[in-house]
């Protein structure tokens, strides 16, 4: 049974996982890192607060946040269709990724945004510095490591969140699992990707910790 | 002749959850240019909160900031920024940019000035250099001492030949050895480029060392202002009384204590 059909199987999930994370993640920080940025400049202690602009986006983060991924899954199909055309397979299941992963990585980018030193902002304010600048110059640069630490998160989560998608048929790893080892009771199929996940979380984890590391001035 | 800064009636009231503070009541006073000027008061009488005014980093509740004749107050946001430029703003904690070079670091108000790459990290040398850090260029923040951070932040705020230099507390995290070449640097940059300095601090040998005036704040007012020498002889209301002779009282004691240690 450990044919070159399963092994073509399991390599194309572990394709398909690696596609739907990473353009999810991807175009989960094309949405979530600009909602990051406004959440974290309009709130009271920001650079510009604004308490409408940021009660909006704090609503809809946590109304997004709140609803558990597989209900999220079949809840936006229509959006998904309109959006691929399709409501199955990796390539769909971009869709709700994008939408489940946009404030989690907008949370993220705030809290990493609101750790930056107020007196590093303030000094620029003092030279003065136009807001664009503070953002790009200030905040995002002194941010990046914790940044990228979040961007690690947010690969870690979205892999988890797109094996999840196995269920209603959403392609990858996840997707033979399901198939395998709960339609079918190949376990050892089932335990195989597992071992294949943990093995990808554990590459992205430590790969994104290094670089964090590497790009940290701070230490001696 | 006009006073590079004028404040006035000048008030910042917080609302915070616990309750109205009244950090600024009304104060007036103004600076020549080419003074260094002190400002003293107990922790809490509203010293960083009226400095902080004199860019607008704070806006006063009311009254009004003339920076060389112009009122902030009245300003667009672009020319507030552009008349920032001119007043450069040392901290206590320094303030640096934690993941750039000491190099960078002083480069960071040229661009934001606009100053071309090239043009600006020759500046940025030169002024490294004349603050004694020629051979930290490349160091990050996170290696410096503390005396040596606030160099970097001197020569950072110079880069864009500011005629106004802002100081809150600038030596209050350095030890007093420190302190004393920080104010030497912060007096010759006084004499060669005749910047008008600004010196909010809490050590009344610092406002002895350099100040040339002092202005006495207690509970958000102006208590008394005056040339050093005036206040420092004859301080008139309570609250210089209270800093200053304590200050002296201070002084003795650890003078005893180290003819005692000696003898
Ligand atoms: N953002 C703020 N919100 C509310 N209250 C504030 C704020 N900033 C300052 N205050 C209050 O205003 C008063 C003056 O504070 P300020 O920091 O100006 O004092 P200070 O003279 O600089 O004191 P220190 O020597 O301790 O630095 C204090 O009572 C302080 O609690
Ligand atoms: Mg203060």
């Amino acid at each position: 049974m450990w044919d070159n059909t399963v092994i073509t199987m399991l390599l194309e999930g572990t394709r398909d996982t690696l596609y739907m994370t990473l353009m999810s993640t991807l175009f989960g920080y094309v949405f979530g890192l600009p909602m990051g940025i406004i959440l974290a400049i309009t709130d009271k202690e920001g650079i510009c607060p604004n308490m409408v602009a940021y009660k909006i986006l704090d609503f809809v983060a946590n109304v997004i946040r709140s609803i558990p991924f597989l209900i999220l899954l079949i809840l936006v199909i229509p959006i998904t269709k309109l959006v691929v055309g399709k409501s199955y397979g990796s390539t769909a299941t971009i869709v709700p990724l994008v939408i489940a992963a946009t404030p989690f990585i907008a949370r993220m980018v705030e809290s990493s945004l609101k750790e930056v030193d107020k007196g590093v902002i303030e000094a620029a304010q003092s030279m003065g510095a136009f807001i664009p600048t503070i953002i790009w110059k200030a905040l995002l640069a002194e941010a990046r490591t914790s940044l990228l630490v979040g961007v690690t998160i947010a690969l870690g989560t979205v892999l988890g969140y797109s094996a999840m998608a196995g269920v209603v048929g959403g392609g990858g790893l996840g997707d033979i699992a399901i198939r395998y080892g709960y339609y079918r009771y190949q376990t050892d199929i089932m335990l195989l990707t597992i071992v294949i996940l943990v093995v990808l979380v554990q590459i992205m984890q430590g790969l994104g910790m290094l670089l964090s590391k590497k790009l940290d001035r701070r230490r001696r | 002749m006009e006073p590079i800064i004028r404040v006035e009636n000048l008030s910042k009231v917080f609302d915070a959850k616990s309750g109205r503070v009244d950090a600024v009541r009304n104060i007036n006073f103004e600076i020549a240019k080419g003074d260094i000027f002190g400002i003293i008061g107990l922790s809490g009488a509203g010293k960083s909160t009226l400095v902080r005014c004199l860019n607008l980093l704070e806006r006063p509740t009311s009254g009004n900031v003339y920076i060389k004749g112009k009122n902030l107050m009245d300003m667009s946001g672009k020319e507030l920024r552009k008349t920032r430029r001119n007043i450069g703003m040392i901290f206590q904690n320094f303030n640096l940019l934690m993941q750039r070079n000491v190099l960078d670091n002083v480069c960071f108000p040229l661009e934001i000035a606009g100053v071309k790459r090239k043009e600006a990290k020759e500046r940025a040398m030169e002024l490294l250099k004349k603050v004694g850090l020629g051979d930290k260029a490349a160091s990050y923040p996170a290696q410096l001492s503390g005396g040596q951070k606030q160099r970097v932040a001197i020569a950072r705020v110079l880069a864009n030949n500011p005629e106004i230099l802002l100081c809150d507390e600038a030596t209050s995290a350095l030890d007093p050895q420190t302190t004393k070449s920080i104010l030497n640097l912060l007096k010759s940059i006084n004499e060669e480029y005749g910047i008008t300095i600004v010196v909010i601090t809490h050590e009344m040998r610092v406002v002895k060392n350099i100040c040339s005036h002092v202005a006495v704040l207690n509970h958000g007012k102006l208590a008394e202002k005056g040339t050093v020498k005036e206040v420092f002889t004859n301080p008139k209301s309570s609250a210089a009384k209270v800093l200053i002779l304590n200050d002296e009282e201070q002084d003795k004691f650890s003078g005893e204590v180290y003819e005692g240690n000696v003898g």
